[in-house]
C-alpha cells in the first residue's frame, strides 16, 4: 500500500479508536451512576486509546520510511556476485544508479550485465516486499495499541494523567528539533568536510590563492585535478559584504533615528513598514533586479568615466543586497535607541543641549551595543546570503579588491558545485560542504556574538 | 555684552546648522530607502506589465486533408499525428505569394508559434467537420514577432529577426491581421523552452504543495516548541541550550539549510529530489524558528490572571495552557506562521540544492510528483538567454509578490482584528 493511503488509514483507525474509547468509558460509567464517577472524564480515555492506536504505529513507519531504502540498497549490493562488486565508492554509486535505472524501467534490462537486470529484479521485489510488510506491521501495531487502551480502560485508570504526561513528552520532543536541527546541519556538513579534507589538504582550502574546482571527468584529462584554495571566494564574500554594509549602516542608522527621535507618529507609522517591505522581498527578485538593472547602469556609467567594469561586478550585487539589509540594520537599531529611558535624553536636552547632540552623545553611545549588535546580524545576513550573488556577482574567482571587478562568493560556489548531475564523492562536491561548513561556522559565531551583545545590553536598564 | 554670551551665540547659529545638517542626513536615509524600493517596483512593472499580453496572427488555415495527411478527423491517430505545421506554412505561404524560396519560406514560418500547430489540432479534434474546409483563424505568434509588435521605435531596430521577417509582420500590422489579447496561458500553462507557450502554473502549484507541507509541519510544531518553553519547561541549562539554538537557527544562511537537506534527506534517508515533501520538509526546519519565536511572544502576553483563574477552578496545567492560553494565544501564533510562510515562498537558495530547479512542464498532482516553485521559476527564466523571458520573469515576479503582499496584509489585518488589550 502507497505510504499516504497507508497514513490516511491510520487516521481512521485512531478515529475510530477514539470513538469506541469514548463509548466504552461511557458504558462503564452508566452502571456507576454516570460520569462523574470515573477518575477522568471520558475524553481522556478516549484520547488515551487513540494515542495508543497512533503513536506506535507513527513511530515504526517513520523508522521504516527513514532507512528501509538504505537498508535495501545495501541488501542489492551484496548480493551481487563476487566480480561485479565494486572496490570504489565512486564505481559503487554508478553501479547503483545502474541498478535503479533498470529498476525504474527507465533502462531496459536488455543493454546491461544479466546479473545487473538480475539485482535490479531483487531491488524491486525488496522493495514491493517491504511496502507491504510495512502495511501489515503498521496496522497491526494499530490494531494492538488500539486494543490495549480500549480492554485497559476502568473508573480508577488516572487516563487524564497520563494522556497529559504524554502530550508533555510530544511538546518537549517538539521544541529539541530545533537542538536536532542543528546537530543535522552540524553533522551533514562536518562528515562530508572530513571525507573532502583526507583528498585536499586543510591548508590549501584555508590558505591557497587557487580556486578551479573543474575536475575532469577523465583522470587523464587537462585540468584533470582541481584547485581547492578558497581565500579568493572569503574575500570575494568579504568585499561584497563590506560594500552592502558600506550602504546599509549609514542609511539604516540614520533612518533608524530620524523615524525614532524625529518622525511625526504618522510618517513613523507609514515609512518603517514601507521599509520593511525591502526585508520581505524574495532575494531571487533582488537578484533579478541586480543583474539586468544595477549591473548594466553600472557598466554604462562606468563607461562613461572611463572606468572598466565587468558586466557582473561586486559593486551591482553588493549595493543591492545594501538596500536588501536596511532593514535589518533599521529595525534593530530602531528598538534599542526606543529602549534608551526618556530620562536620559530629558537630562542632556535641560543641560541646553540641541536634540542632535544629545542623539550623538548621549543616547547613541548609550545605545551603541545594541546597535553593534544588529548591524552583526545584518553581516551574518549579507555573508550568507545567496541568490544576489549567484545572479550578480559572476563565477569568476579573482583575488581583487576592486569593486568594479566580477568576483564570487562562498555561497555562489556552494550553489554551482551542487546544482547538476554529479556523484557525491568527488572533491567537487565535497568542496560546497566544506564551503558550507566554513560559512556556517563563520555566521554562527557572528549571530553568537551579536545575540550576547544584545542580550547584556538589554539588561542594563531593567 | 560678555565675552561668553557672545562666543555662545556665535556658537548657536552653528550648532543650530548641525543640528538641521543631522536632521537631513536622517530624511535623506528615509528617502534613499524609499526610493530603492519605488525603483525596484517601477523596473519590475515596467519590465513585466506587457508580458500580460501577447500578439496573434490572423490566417487563412487550408484544413487540406492532403497537407495534413488525415483523413478521418474522428481517428484519434490520425489527429495526433498531423501534420499542422505544413497548414500553417501553406496558410502563410498563401498569405505572402512572392515567397517561395526554401530559405525564405522557413523564416516565413518561423513567424508562429511552435504552438500553433497543437492549437489547430485541438480545433480540428472539437470541430471534425472542418476537415476540407478552409477556416480565418487566430494563432499565436512566435515572441520575437510579438517582442516586434511590442516594442516602440527602438526596440524594432534592435529586433533579432531578419529585415525580411520584419517587413512580413509589419505589413500583417498594417492590413490589421495582428492582434494583442490577454495572455490568459500565462496562468494556465506550465514552463516551456518556447517564451510564448510558458505559464507559471505548474510552479504556482508546486510552490502550494510545498507551502502546504510546510505549514502542516511547522506550525503544531512551532506551537508546541513555544507552549513547553514558555508553560512547562524548567529553568536549566536543556531550555537554555534549546533556546540558544533557536535564536542561531533563525540567522543560519538559508543555503545551509539546503546542504543539510541533500545530506540528511537526500542521501541518508533516500528521499526523492525534487519533490514539494523534501521542499516542505527543508522549509519547515528553516521556518520553525521563525514560528516559535513568534509564538513565545504571543503566550507572554496572555496574563497571568487567566492562568490564575482557571488553576484556582482546579484546572490541571495541560487544561490551562490547552483551553484558556492557547486558544487566546492563537491569533498571535497565526500572524506569525504568515510571515514565517511568507518567508518560505519566497526562499530560493536551499530549493536549488535539493533539486528542484528541474525542468517541469507538467502541472504537479500531489506533493510527490516532481517539480519546481515559484521563486525557482523566476531563476531559471531570469537565466534565460530569450529576450522575452525578461518580460516573462518580471510578471511571474509580480505575481509572487502580489501573493507576498496579500500574505503579510493578511498577517497585518489578523493582527489588527484580535489584538486584545487587556
Amino acid at each position: 500500500m502507497q505510504t499516504g493511503n497507508l497514513l490516511l488509514l491510520l487516521i481512521v483507525m485512531v478515529a475510530l479508536a477514539y470513538y469506541l474509547g469514548h463509548q466504552r468509558s461511557l458504558a462503564l460509567a452508566r452502571p456507576l451512576g454516570g460520569i462523574r464517577h470515573l477518575h477522568s472524564l471520558p475524553f481522556y480515555y478516549a484520547m488515551r486509546a487513540a494515542l495508543w492506536c497512533a503513536l506506535p504505529a507513527l513511530l515504526i513507519l517513520g523508522a521504516w520510511l527513514a532507512f528501509d531504502d538504505t537498508i535495501i540498497r545495501q541488501t542489492v549490493m551484496q548480493g551481487l556476485p563476487e566480480a561485479l562488486r565494486p572496490d570504489s565508492d565512486g564505481a559503487r554509486g554508478l553501479l547503483l544508479s545502474q541498478i535503479q535505472n533498470v529498476a525504474s524501467g527507465s533502462l531496459s534490462p536488455e543493454s546491461v550485465d544479466p546479473a545487473i537486470a538480475a539485482a535490479a529484479e531483487r531491488l524491486n521485489g525488496l522493495r514491493t516486499t517491504s511496502a507491504m510488510a510495512l502495511t501489515v506491521v503498521v496496522i497491526a501495531v494499530g490494531l494492538i495499541g488500539a486494543a490495549w487502551g480500549w480492554v485497559k480502560i476502568a473508573p480508577q485508570l488516572r487516563a487524564r494523567q497520563q494522556v497529559e504526561s504524554i502530550l508533555r513528552v510530544i511538546f518537549m520532543l517538539c521544541a529539541t528539533v530545533a537542538i536536532l536541527t542543528t546537530v543535522g546541519i552540524l553533522m551533514s556538513v562536518l562528515f562530508e568536510s572530513i571525507r573532502f579534507f583526507q583528498k585536499v589538504s586543510p591548508a590549501e582550502f584555508l590558505f591557497g590563492l587557487q580556486w578551479s574546482p573543474q575536475t575532469a571527468l577523465r583522470v587523464d584529462q587537462v585540468a584533470s585535478s582541481g584547485a581547492f584554495g578558497a581565500i579568493p571566494l572569503f574575500v570575494g564574500t568579504l568585499l561584497i559584504s563590506s560594500i552592502a554594509l558600506l550602504v546599509a549602516v549609514p542609511i539604516g542608522l540614520m533612518s533608524a533615528i530620524y523615524l525614532a527621535e524625529y518622525a511625526p507618529s504618522r510618517v513613523r507609522s507609514v515609512a518603517k513598514p514601507m521599509l520593511e517591505i525591502l526585508a520581505g522581498v524574495p532575494t531571487v527578485v533582488y537578484g533579478f533586479f541586480a543583474a539586468l538593472t544595477v549591473a548594466p547602469f553600472i557598466r554604462s556609467v562606468g563607461e562613461a568615466v572611463g572606468l572598466s567594469v565587468a558586466s557582473e561586478s561586486a559593486l551591482a550585487a553588493g549595493l543591492v543586497m545594501g538596500v536588501m539589509i536596511i532593514p535589518f540594520v533599521s529595525s534593530l537599531s530602531d528598538d534599542v535607541i526606543t529602549a534608551v529611558p526618556q530620562v536620559m535624553r530629558d537630562g542632556s536636552l535641560g543641560l541646553g543641549a540641541t536634540r542632535s547632540e544629545t542623539i550623538r552623545k548621549v543616547v547613541f553611545p548609550a545605545a551603541l551595543p545594541g546597535i553593534m549588535g544588529g548591524i552583526l546580524l545584518a553581516a551574518s545576513r549579507a555573508i550568507g546570503e545567496t541568490m544576489i550573488v549567484v545572479m550578480a556577482a559572476g563565477l569568476a574567482a579573482n583575488l581583487t579588491a576592486n569593486p568594479l571587478d566580477a568576483v564570487t562568493t562562498v555561497t555562489v560556489q556552494i550553489v554551482t558545485l551542487l546544482t547538476g548531475d554529479q556523484e557525491f564523492d568527488s572533491a567537487k562536491t565535497l568542496a560546497a560542504f566544506a564551503l558550507g561548513l566554513m560559512l556556517f561556522l563563520t555566521t554562527l559565531c557572528l549571530n553568537i556574538l551579536a545575540l550576547h551583545i544584545v542580550k547584556k545590553y538589554r539588561e542594563q536598564y531593567e | 555684552m560678555s565675552k561668553t554670551t557672545e562666543q555662545v551665540r556665535k556658537s548657536l547659529a552653528r550648532r543650530y546648522r548641525a543640528e538641521r545638517r543631522f536632521r537631513a542626513y536622517g530624511i535623506i536615509s528615509i528617502a534613499i530607502g524609499l526610493a530603492a524600493l519605488a525603483i525596484l517596483f517601477t523596473d519590475i512593472i515596467g519590465k513585466g506589465h506587457s508580458a500580460f499580453f501577447e500578439h496573434y496572427i490572423k490566417l487563412d488555415i487550408a484544413f487540406d486533408q492532403q497537407t495534413l495527411d488525415i483523413e478521418d478527423a474522428r481517428d484519434p491517430d490520425q489527429l495526433n499525428y498531423g501534420n499542422y505545421d505544413g497548414a500553417v506554412r501553406e496558410a502563410l505561404k498563401a498569405r505572402f505569394p512572392e515567397v517561395t524560396e526554401r530559405l525564405q519560406v522557413r523564416e516565413l514560418s518561423a513567424l508562429m508559434s511552435i504552438g500553433a500547430g497543437y492549437e489547430l489540432r485541438d480545433l480540428l479534434r472539437e470541430n471534425p467537420e472542418w476537415l476540407g474546409t478552409t477556416q480565418t483563424l487566430w494563432l499565436l505568434a512566435d515572441d520575437d514577432v510579438d517582442l516586434f509588435l511590442k516594442a516602440g521605435e527602438k526596440g524594432r531596430e534592435n529586433s533579432r529577426m531578419t529585415a525580411e521577417q520584419k517587413s512580413w509582420t509589419m505589413e500583417l500590422e498594417r492590413a490589421g491581421d495582428t492582434e494583442r489579447r490577454f495572455n490568459a496561458s500565462f496562468f494556465s500553462r506550465g514552463d516551456s523552452r518556447e517564451p510564448e507557450l510558458a505559464g507559471i502554473w505548474s510552479a504556482a502549484v508546486g510552490s502550494f504543495f510545498t507551502m502546504l507541507v510546510t505549514l502542516c509541519l511547522s506550525f503544531p510544531i512551532g506551537v508546541a516548541a513555544a507552549i513547553y518553553l514558555e508553560e512547562f519547561a524548567p529553568r536549566n541549562r536543556f531550555t537554555d541550550f534549546i533556546e540558544v539554538n533557536i535564536n542561531n537557527l533563525a540567522a543560519v544562511p538559508s543555503i545551509i539549510f539546503g546542504l543539510l537537506g541533500l545530506a540528511i534527506f537526500i542521501n541518508l534517508f533516500g528521499v526523492p529530489r525534487s519533490v514539494p515533501v523534501l521542499g516542505g520538509l527543508v522549509l519547515t526546519l528553516m521556518t520553525l524558528p521563525t514560528i516559535i519565536i513568534t509564538s513565545r511572544a504571543s503566550i507572554k502576553t496572555v496574563p497571568p490572571s487567566i492562568r490564575e483563574a482557571a488553576m484556582g477552578l482546579g484546572a490541571s496545567r495541560m487544561q490551562v495552557v490547552l483551553h484558556h492560553v492557547l486558544p487566546l494565544a492563537l491569533p498571535g501564533m497565526l500572524t506569525g506562521a504568515i510571515i514565517g510562510m511568507a518567508q518560505a515562498l519566497g526562499e530560493t537558495a536551499p530549493l536549488l540544492l535539493i533539486g528542484m530547479v528541474a525542468f517541469i512542464v507538467d502541472v504537479p498532482t500531489g506533493p510527490l510528483d516532481a517539480s519546481t516553485v515559484l521563486p525557482v521559476q523566476i531563476y531559471l527564466w531570469a537565466d534565460s538567454p530569450e529576450q522575452s523571458f525578461v518580460a516573462m520573469t518580471s510578471a511571474a515576479i509580480m505575481v509572487l509578490l502580489a501573493f507576498l503582499i496579500a500574505m503579510n496584509t493578511l498577517a497585518v489585518v489578523l493582527r489588527k482584528r484580535l489584538e486584545r488589550r487587556w
